[in-house]
């Protein structure tokens, strides 16, 4: 809210300092401000724009910051001037408080033969400079108390209440037309301030539109009353009107303010003209009274205060004269109990105040936190990490060496896209009130993420592009979300290693990091398979024909391959892409991989190549089973070394693919013999034949 | 006696020694340049120091021998300075140290092939340093759900159900919840804060916890707000922890962050789980504190929140941990956001490019 440094020098005579020291010395103790400008003439002084914190209803009004200018500098703050005329003879307006739980006092005062017109003197001069607009006297006369000690009240045209004013439940469908115009349906959780009729406005939220003060209006009645906090707040969301006033009361108003703001804004009013009518009414409901402002005074020990904050840097410290000094000029009220030791009566203006927790903020605050000491704790324990952060460090450590950009992207997809992605049908859970239509749901994978940022690339003309994600997936119901940290990959483009030099990603290139991260992992068994598109084993945003999954131990941790071209025309990407998922959760249940070696052979290593025809249906799996299944101890290797296919038929047959087999035997012990060689090519070329394979003859 | 392998000497006067010797040593390195193989080095021989027609044996006939005798001092200091360097060029030559270069030249100004290397995200980069910063001041690392119970999130942090601090977290909600009772609601959570919570809940003091993490919010986004961003919380419990202690920890953390001339400085805010609240400032890491445009000329930029843990959260905790009595214990927390402290690093304008997965972004962290 805007404050007037002029205004706040009003209730301070003595203070002395410059507008910017206060600010600055406001700023450190929790008024923020967080502008100052000039405030225009004839007012003068500074425009402080301020920041205060919902905890600080107290504060939210020039009074309030001029309390605590006061308590800063040691000053004293002026009392506020209720002094009014004498009243006519007058038996003052009934009223009745039949919902005592939402309205603990309620306080009426008569004016009547008034003059209603525009606002003049300080209160227009006032407004101008706070950049408020002015309506009619006696409504800005209300506002104008509102900034300067932060109660607020209501004035009604008292010639259209009939009969006595009654604070109540409203009747469900009971309706009442706002001061903004509005035409509202109430309900039993609303509380009015009517009369024997009607509604006259929405209790500590807004006035009625039939009874507001018009250049006509000739007597007034002023309200200023104490509303319940969690009543109003309820109030002004189910009305979505958030007012001055509502904003005040839901935060806690001052119980004993009332019958001071009544004065002040009758003072304002009777400037113009008009006299008060019969004594002023005001009724308390006992019991709020004692619960909100007759507050049992609360223990406060100096040197617990002096413990929690530690040592001060400058200053006396939090000395018992220091500490009791600052609760005082807070408008506490202490007596001692003990050595140190003092009851705390608390001023009916700070709510947010409860406990002794309360009262050590205020001292630290008030002295100033940066004269406390920068100290630090002692520790003795031991640092953990988290269970599994070797793994993602070394999941991390390999994809970023295989030159994948790490990645982040929204937790949120669009329902097709959980439709699309999610592990089983109907496990995404939705958002009530999501960012946006796209952000509908909680992801249930990360590869529809990870589509988007290789499109936002693509259609940015950047073509190669390599990505990961790690994060969290989310999967269940309304009832209850699982969480699991997953990881997807993608890739599209060419891979560029050298000036002439580049190739189209391919599949195989997503393999190899599955296989090299699967590798950092002790597992037992690792295997890629595929399915045929008839088995609906593979997520069916996957190409069938050029996709895997990769099954670790008996546990699938991921699938990967070519985006279905479905999938990519959908998404209008302009080059094929490849992308996977990796079931990290899955994955980590395996430890990482120990190292450990064997003794290098000190004989010399025999390579022999075997050059082999296939059927297509033969795949390598077998091909490396077979070989492995010979138990030939001294073969110590073998690859695939090159693959060949001739579309046209004639050096291979359609159907059939050539494939050079590097074998590599070594013994730890001794120098391979001739004979030995011979013996195991025979057995791997029958073996190899067996399988459906023909030796090529060269 | 004249030969055209030797420069002229026009007298023997110091400035035309050294213009002749000068002119010498020139040939001798241009030729020196061109020791490749053993024919090379053999003509080099020859050239230089040839019996007979060697150009040292030249200088010897044409120079040496008709020099008057005050000249044949500096004239045989000057040659036996040229003869040493012919021999320890041709020493080095026998050294092997001038090998033949083979192949075609390339230029190696061309650009070298690069590894392509993967880049750390800059907010992964970001939480990995603050792990490493308070991992080095005692703090374990944790972690916690992303998406939380109301209790956990607002409830058992001290806001109570229909508080106005509620507002100040606009907050994304699961669907269907209305049936539950408020606390088991399922949500988004709002700040890393929960799993202070959570932590307790499970150990006993002493905690020293630093919870990195993802939160949601549901604000609209511009160039420095995002509805989804990451903080990192702190939390210390123990016994006699003071406010003061809090002041250290950050002020440390904060040079260990932005250089040891940063600044701190603390002042009052409001947080319902904390009491004394502070937010805190550092001197701007731009302009040093002078004021500029990135600090709004005030020398300073808003950085974290933090405060002493308020006693009520001790007090939801000990329904499940009796240990944390406030009049035992006390503690503070505190928490960052992780892409702020990123964005100010490494100047990155625009909070979206950080979730744009924009490679022409993310290569500059490589």
């Amino acid at each position: 809210m805007n404050i007037l440094s002029a205004w706040l020098r009003s209730y301070l005579p003595q203070f002395d300092a410059s507008d910017r020291e206060l600010a600055d010395d406001l700023t450190l103790r929790g008024i923020a401000v967080e502008g100052v400008f000039d405030a225009a003439a004839p007012i003068g002084g500074s425009l402080f724009e301020t920041d205060i914190t919902t905890n600080r209803v107290d504060a939210m009004n020039h009074y309030g910051v001029a309390r605590e200018a006061a308590a800063i500098y040691g000053l004293t703050l002026a009392p506020l001037d209720t002094t009014l005329p004498a009243a006519h003879p007058g038996a003052g307006h009934p009223v009745r408080i039949e919902a005592p739980e939402a309205c603990g006092r309620f306080t009426a005062r008569i004016l009547r033969n008034v003059k209603i017109g525009p606002s003049c003197g300080i209160v227009a001069e006032r407004f101008a400079a706070l950049g408020q607009k002015l309506i009619l006297n006696a409504v800005d006369a209300s506002n104008y108390v509102l900034f300067g000690m932060g109660h607020p009240t209501h004035a009604f045209d008292l010639d259209k209440i009939e009969g006595a004013i009654v604070v109540r439940r409203a009747r469900p469908g009971e309706r009442l037309k706002t001061l903004d115009g509005i035409d509202r349906v109430l309900d039993a959780d609303d509380v009015v301030v009517a009369d024997e009729k009607k509604a006259l406005g929405l209790a500590g939220v807004m006035g009625g539109w039939d009874t507001m003060i018009t250049p006509e209006t000739k007597n007034i009645l002023i309200e200023a009353a104490w509303f319940d906090p969690a009543v109003v707040r309820r109030m002004s969301r189910r009305h979505g009107i958030h007012s001055d006033a509502s904003h005040r009361f839901e935060r806690g108003a001052d119980f004993h303010a009332p019958p001071v703001a009544s004065a002040l804004v009758s003072q304002l009013i009777l400037k113009s003209r008009g006299h008060i009518e019969g004594e002023l009414v005001d009724v308390v409901i006992p019991q709020v009274l004692a619960r909100v402002a007759a507050r049992r005074s609360i223990a406060f020990s100096v040197a617990r205060c002096a413990e929690l904050l530690g040592r001060t840097s400058d200053g006396p410290g939090i000395t018992d004269e220091v500490s009791t000094g600052i609760l005082h000029s807070l408008g506490c009220t202490l007596a001692p109990s003990a050595e140190g030791r003092y009851s705390v009566t608390l001023p009916s203006w700070r709510l947010d105040l409860e406990r002794e927790i309360d009262l050590i903020e205020e001292v630290a605050r008030v002295y100033g936190y940066n004269r406390f000491a920068n100290t630090l704790p002692t520790f003795s324990g031991t640092v953990l990490e988290l269970p599994n952060a070797p793994k993602q460090t070394a999941v991390r450590e390999l994809l970023l060496s295989a030159g994948y950009h790490e990645a982040i992207s929204s937790t949120f997809c669009s329902a097709t896209d959980a439709a699309t992605f999610a592990p089983q049908p109907g496990v995404a859970v939705a958002m009530d009130n999501p960012l946006s239509e796209e952000a509908g749901m909680l992801r249930p994978s990360l590869v529809p993420g990870m589509l988007t940022m290789l499109a936002y690339n693509l259609n940015r003309n950047v073509d190669d592009v390599r990505l990961f994600e790690m994060g969290t997936v989310f999967t269940g119901s309304p009832e209850r979300v699982d969480e699991a940290q997953w990881l997807a990959f993608g890739a599209t483009g060419r891979l560029r290693d050298g000036l002439n030099s580049s190739r189209a990603l391919n599949f195989f290139d997503l393999k190899g990091v599955v296989e090299a991260l699967t590798a950092r992992f002790a597992a037992r068994s690792v295997y890629f398979d595929a399915f045929p598109v008839a088995s609906g084993l593979l997520p069916h945003w996957l190409n069938p024909a050029r996709a895997a999954r990769c099954v670790v131990d008996g546990s699938t941790v991921a699938y990967f391959g070519e985006l279905h071209p479905d999938e990519n025309a959908s998404r209008k990407l302009r080059q094929p892409v490849l992308v996977g998922e990796i079931y990290l959760d899955r994955l980590f249940r395996h430890s990482l991989r120990q190292p450990s070696t064997r003794d290098l052979s000190r004989y010399q290593p025999v390579r022999r190549d075997f050059s082999l025809v296939f059927p297509d249906t033969v795949h390598w799996e077998a091909v490396g089973s077979a070989l492995s299944g010979l138990a030939i101890a001294e073969l110590q290797e073998y690859r695939p070394a090159e693959i060949f296919r001739d579309p046209k038929g004639k050096t291979v047959p359609a159907g059939h693919y050539s494939v050079l087999v590097s074998t590599t035997f070594q013994s730890p012990d001794r120098t391979l013999r001739d004979e030995e060689l011979h013996a195991w090519s025979n057995s791997i070329v029958s073996t190899l034949e067996s399988l459906g394979g023909r030796l090529r003859t060269q | 006696m004249s030969d055209d392998s030797i420069p002229q000497l026009r007298g023997y006067d110091d400035a035309s020694l050294d213009r002749a010797f000068a002119s010498l040593t020139a040939d001798l390195e241009r030729g020196a340049g061109s020791l490749n193989g053993a024919d090379a080095v053999e003509q080099f021989r020859l050239e230089w120091l040839g019996r007979k027609h060697g150009r040292l044996k030249t200088v010897s006939e044409a120079w040496l021998k008709t020099a008057p005798p005050e000249a044949r001092r500096p004239l045989g200091q000057r040659f036996n300075g040229l003869k040493e360097r012919i021999e320890a060029l041709l020493t080095d030559a026998a050294a092997g140290k001038h090998r033949a270069a083979t192949g075609a030249a390339i230029d190696v100004t061309l650009p070298g092939t690069r590894p392509q290397l993967g880049a750390e995200h800059p907010i992964v980069r970001t939480w990995h340093e603050a792990v490493r910063i308070f991992a080095a001041m005692g703090y374990s690392v944790g972690t916690g759900p992303e998406v939380e119970t109301d209790y956990y999130n607002f409830e058992s942090l001290n806001f109570p159900p229909n508080h106005p601090a509620r507002d100040t977290q606009d907050t994304l909600v699961v669907v269907g919840q209305e049936r539950k009772p408020l606390r088991d609601r399922l949500l988004m959570r709002t700040h890393t804060s929960p799993v202070q919570i959570r932590t307790m809940e499970q150990q006993p003091p002493p905690i020293r916890l630093v919870i990195p993490g993802k939160v949601h919010r549901n604000d609209a986004a511009d160039a420095t707000h995002s509805p989804i961003f990451h903080q990192v919380e702190g939390l210390c419990v123990d016994e006699g922890i003071t406010f003061g202690d809090l002041k250290g920890t950050l002020d440390h953390a904060m040079k260990a962050f932005f250089g040891s001339s940063v600044k701190t400085r603390f002042f009052p805010s409001f947080f319902p789980f904390t009491e004394p609240s502070a937010d805190v400032q550092i001197s701007c890491i731009f302009c040093g504190g002078k004021g500029c445009r990135k600090c709004k000329h005030s020398g300073w930029i808003e950085l974290l929140g933090c405060g002493m843990v308020d006693p009520a959260i001790f007090g939801f905790v000990r329904q499940k941990q009796p240990a944390y009595d406030p009049e035992k214990i006390s503690g503070f927390a505190f928490g960052m956001g992780l892409d702020r402290i990123a964005m100010m690093k490494y100047g990155i304008s625009d909070i979206g490019l950080l979730f744009s997965g924009d490679v022409r972004f993310l290569e500059q962290f490589a």
